[in-house]
C-alpha cells in the first residue's frame, strides 16, 4: 500500500510516512508535489520511495535511512545529513548536502548552486556526493571533508562542468571532476592534480554505484580522464588575525 | 625587532612579602613570572601580563600587585594611544584585529539611565521573605485562545512550553570557546537552579548527557555536531543567526583549540579549523528561516520549541516580527555589548545597537502587530546585576541570557584575551594544565550562589513595587523612568522621564 501525497499539506503526508514506518521498513509515496521534509531524520533500516517532485529539505538530518526519488528534488536535499543514502532520478536545486557529515547522495542529472557546501568528515564518517551532469556556482564552498564526484555526462554545448567560485574556502576533502572544466572558475586556494592509485580505487566504487542506480555504461564514463581538486592549505585562515 | 607598543601592565612584586614559593611562576600561562638562574628568586617580566589577577589572587603572602603601565603619549583626543597601538599591531602582521568579551568602549548604557519604581502608601509593598513571590518563567508560543470543556477543564492544545524557575538563563558558549569544566559547571548550576545552559555551536559533549534536560542546543551555520539525537536531547533548539558582539560575522574556532575532546563534540577532525560561515547557506530570507524552523520541528516531532537568536541591529523590530511569523517560539535578541570568545575588534566595537533599545522596539512592534503572545522574547547582551534584569523584563523581556556574569563567578577577571586560549582561570582554554584549575564541583556552587542572590534581589525589587508575580512586571514600563534621556530615547524605550 502506498501513500498518495497529492496536494495535501506536508505535515499530514510526513505523519503518514512516519506512521507507516512504525510497522514497515519501507514507505512508498506517490504523486508528490513539492511537499517538504520528506524523510526528515529517517533512521537506519528504513526506506522511503518517492514518485513526483520532492519539496525542499528532502531527507534533512537523514539518520541512516534510504531515500529513492523518482523525479526531481528541490532545494537543500540532504541538509545536515548524518548518514544514509539518497538516490535522485532527476536533478536537484540549491544547497544540496549542506553540512553533510556522512552517507552518500547520488544525483542522476545536474544540481544548482552551493552543492556540497560545508561537507565535513569525522572518524569513520565520510560524506560522498555524486553528481551525474554539472553543478552551479560555489560547488564545495567551505568544504571541510568528504568527496564530491562531478561526472559531467551529456553536457550540452555551452554548458560548463561547474559555475564560478568552485571550492571557495575549501579546507578539506576532495572533488573529483571528469572531462573538460572551466579552470577560471576554480578558487585560487585549490590545487588541481591527477588521481593517484588510491583515489582511482575510491572513485571506481562511486562511479560503479552511479552506473548501477541509473543504468549507465561504466566503461564509457571511465574513458574520460578525471582530475582531483584539493585545498592547498587545510588552514586557509590561520594567519588572518592579530590579537588586539 | 622594535615592538613600537609599550606593555599594558606592570606586575609589582613586594620583595619584603615574597617568599619565593614559586606559586606565581606555576600559575602564569603568560610567563610573566620566572625564577632566577639559581632557582631561588622569583622574578617578574611584565610584557605579556593581561591583568587576569591569577597570580595576585593565589599569592599566599599578598606580595603581588598589577599596575597599569603608564607611558604617556602627547595628548591627542583624536589619535588616542589605543588607535596608534592597533595600527602598529596591524603594521607588524597584516592581520585583522581580534578581541574578546564585550566591547569596552564607553557607549551609553541605558540600564544606568533607567530608574525603577516602588510603592508608597497606596499600593503596599510586599516582603518576599514572608510572602509568596513568583519568578517562575514559562517560555514558548502561547495559544491564540483557550478552549475549555465542561467543568472548566482546558482542552487547549498547548505548544511545547519551557518552565524555568528563574528568568535568568545561561547564554550560548560552545565547548571549544570555553572548557568542558566551565560548561559542566554551568550545566550543573542550570540543573540545580531549574534553568538552562546553552551548548553554543559546539555540539554536546558525552559528559553532559545527564544535563540534556536543561540544555539549549544550538544550530548555527557550521552545523557542527548537529544530528537527530542532538536535536531531540535538548530542552529547546536555538537557531543562531547572529551574535550581539559580531553581527553579520561567522565563527572561527582555530585548529589549535580543536583537541580530541572538542573534535568529538563538534564531529570534526582534530586540529582542523571549525569555520562557521557568516550566513546559513540554506537561509536567504524569512521564508527560508521558516523552512529551517519547521525542519527542526519535524525532526523533533513538534516536541521542542525552536528559538531564533538574532543580533540587535538597526531593523531588529522588523526582523523579530519576521522570526515570529516564520514560526519561532522564542526569539533571543543579543545586544551589541554582549560577550564573545573572539570577534574582530572593528565589528565588536562598531556594529549593532544596545539591547535596551532593541528589546523595547521589538517588544513594541510585536505588540502593535498583535503577535507578542505568539513568541517569547529573551534579551541578551550584558546584564551586570539583578536590577538590569528587572529593567529588561519591565521593557518586555520574558527572560534574560547571562554569560559574562556567571563566568566572573567562576573566576573570569575580564582580561579580554579569551581568543589567545591561555586563560589562567581554566575557562576560555583547552589546555589540560589550565582547564584542570576549574573544578566544576566547586564552581557550580558559586554560579548558583550568584543566581540565588539575584533571584532574591529580583523578588525584593518586585516586592517594593507591590508586584508578587514576574508576569505582572513583564512589559510593565510604567515601573520605569528615564533619567537624562532625550525625547527620542524615551520614545523608543517607551518610558516616561523621571518626575513625570
Amino acid at each position: 500500500m502506498s501513500i498518495t501525497a497529492g496536494l495535501r499539506a506536508y505535515a499530514e503526508v510526513n505523519d503518514e510516512i512516519k506512521e507507516t514506518l512504525l510497522s514497515k521498513n519501507k514507505a512508498v509515496v506517490n504523486d508528490v508535489n513539492g511537499q517538504r521534509y520528506i524523510g526528515c531524520a529517517l533512521d537506519e533500516g528504513r526506506t522511503v520511495e518517492i514518485h513526483g517532485t520532492a519539496g525542499n529539505d528532502l531527507a534533512c538530518y537523514l539518520n541512516g535511512g534510504r531515500i529513492i526519488l523518482y523525479g526531481n528534488g528541490q532545494d537543500a536535499v540532504g541538509n545536515t545529513m548524518g548518514g544514509g543514502e539518497i538516490v535522485v532520478h532527476g536533478h536537484t536545486g540549491d544547497a544540496l548536502g549542506y553540512g553533510m557529515r556522512d552517507g552518500q547522495i547520488y544525483i542522476r542529472d545536474n544540481v544548482c548552486c552551493r552543492a556540497g557546501i560545508h561537507m565535513k568528515e569525522f572518524k569513520g564518517m565520510k560524506p560522498v556526493l555524486v553528481i551525474g551532469q554539472n553543478a552551479g556556482a560555489f560547488l564545495g564552498e567551505y568544504m571541510a571533508g568528504g568527496v564530491i564526484v562531478l561526472l559531467g555526462i551529456a553536457l550540452e554545448e555551452g554548458e560548463t562542468l561547474f559555475g564560478s567560485h568552485c571550492a571557495s574556502g575549501m579546507h578539506g576533502g576532495k572533488i573529483f571532476i571528469r572531462g573538460v572544466f572551466p579552470k577560471k572558475h576554480i578558487s585560487p586556494n585549490i590545487k588541481i592534480e591527477p588521481l593517484d592509485q588510491k583515489d582511482r580505487v575510491e572513485l571506481e566504487q562511486y562511479v560503479k554505484n552511479y552506473c548501477r542506480y541509473f543504468d549507465c555504461d561504466y566503461d564509457e564514463i571511465m574513458k574520460t580522464p578525471f582530475k582531483k581538486l584539493t585545498p592547498i592549505s587545510t588552514r586557509p585562515y590561520a594567519n588572518m588575525y592579530v590579537a588586539n | 625587532m622594535i615592538n613600537y607598543i609599550p606593555r599594558r601592565f606592570t606586575v609589582v612584586r613586594d620583595r619584603e612579602l615574597c617568599i619565593d614559593c614559586g606559586c606565581c611562576v606555576r600559575q602564569c600561562s603568560n610567563e610573566c613570572h620566572y625564577f632566577s638562574d639559581d632557582g631561588k628568586t622569583a622574578l617578574v617580566k611584565s610584557d605579556h601580563c593581561v591583568a587576569c589577577h591569577r597570580c595576585v589572587d593565589l599569592c599566599p603572602t599578598g606580595a603581588l600587585r598589577i599596575e597599569k603601565y603608564i607611558c604617556d603619549y602627547r595628548d591627542n583626543a583624536n589619535w588616542t594611544p589605543a588607535y596608534q597601538q592597533e595600527i602598529c599591531r596591524q603594521a607588524a602582521t597584516g592581520g585583522t584585529l581580534l578581541s574578546a568579551m564585550g566591547t569596552p568602549k564607553p557607549y551609553p548604557i541605558y540600564w544606568d539611565k533607567i530608574l525603577l519604581n516602588a510603592s508608597q502608601v497606596t499600593n503596599p509593598s510586599i516582603d518576599p521573605l514572608r510572602e509568596p513571590m513568583e519568578i517562575r518563567t514559562i517560555l514558548g508560543r502561547k495559544p491564540e485562545k483557550l478552549t475549555v470543556a465542561q467543568k472548566g477543564k482546558s482542552t487547549t492544545e498547548m505548544p511545547p512550553q519551557v518552565v524555568l524557575e528563574t528568568p535568568i538563563m545561561f547564554s550560548a558558549m560552545s565547548f571549544g570557546s570555553i572548557s568542558l569544566n566551565a560548561q559542566k559547571s554551568l550545566a550543573m548550576a542550570a540543573k540545580n537552579l531549574g534553568t538552562l545552559f546553552n551548548t553554543g555551536e559546539g555540539g554536546l559533549h558525552p559528559d553532559l548527557k545527564e544535563y540534556t534536560d536543561c540544555a539549549v542546543v544550538q544550530v548555527a551555520s557550521g552545523r557542527f555536531g548537529v544530528h537527530k539525537d542532538y536535536l531531540k536531547n535538548s530542552r529547546f533548539v536555538e537557531i543562531k543567526i547572529g551574535q550581539g558582539a559580531k553581527p553579520g560575522i561567522g565563527g572561527h574556532l582555530p585548529g589549535e583549540k580543536v583537541n580530541v575532546e572538542v573534535s568529538n563534540a563538534r564531529m570534526i577532525p582534530e586540529g582542523s579549523d571549525a569555520i562557521s560561515p557568516a550566513p546559513h547557506h540554506d537561509i536567504y530570507s524569512i521564508e527560508d528561516l521558516r523552512q529551517l524552523i519547521w525542519s527542526i520541528k519535524q525532526a523533533t516531532d513538534n516536541k521542542k520549541p525552536v528559538c531564533v537568536k538574532i543580533a540587535a541591529v538597526h531593523n531588529v523590530a522588523a526582523i523579530a516580527s519576521g522570526c515570529a511569523r516564520a514560526g519561532a517560539d522564542i526569539i533571543a535578541i543579543d545586544g551589541f555589548r554582549g560577550g564573545t570568545g573572539a570577534a574582530p575588534t572593528r565589528i565588536r566595537d562598531n556594529v549593532g545597537i544596545p539591547i535596551e533599545l532593541a528589546l523595547a522596539t521589538a517588544d513594541q512592534r510585536l505588540r502593535d502587530e498583535g503577535i507578542r503572545s505568539s513568541v517569547s522574547l529573551v534579551a541578551a547582551g550584558s546584564f551586570r546585576c539583578s536590577a538590569d534584569i528587572v529593567k529588561a523584563i519591565a521593557l518586555g523581556a520574558d527572560a534574560c541570557y547571562c554569560a559574562s556574569a556567571p563566568l566572573i563567578a567562576m573566576g573570569c577577571h575580564m582580561c579580554q584575551t579569551c581568543n589567545t586560549g591561555k586563560c589562567n582561570w581554566g575557562i576560555a582554554t583547552q589546555r589540560p594544565e589550565l582547564t584542570k584549575r576549574l573544578n566544576p564541583d566547586m564552581m557550580h556552587e558559586r554560579v548558583e550562589n550568584l543566581i540565588h542572590a539575584w533571584n532574591h534581589e529580583i523578588k525584593e525589587i518586585m516586592g517594593g513595587m507591590g508586584i508578587n508575580s514576574i508576569d505582572s512586571l513583564r512589559g510593565n514600563r510604567l515601573m520605569l523612568r528615564g533619567l537624562g534621556l532625550s525625547e527620542k530615547e524615551l520614545e523608543i524605550l517607551g518610558i516616561k522621564h523621571a518626575g513625570e
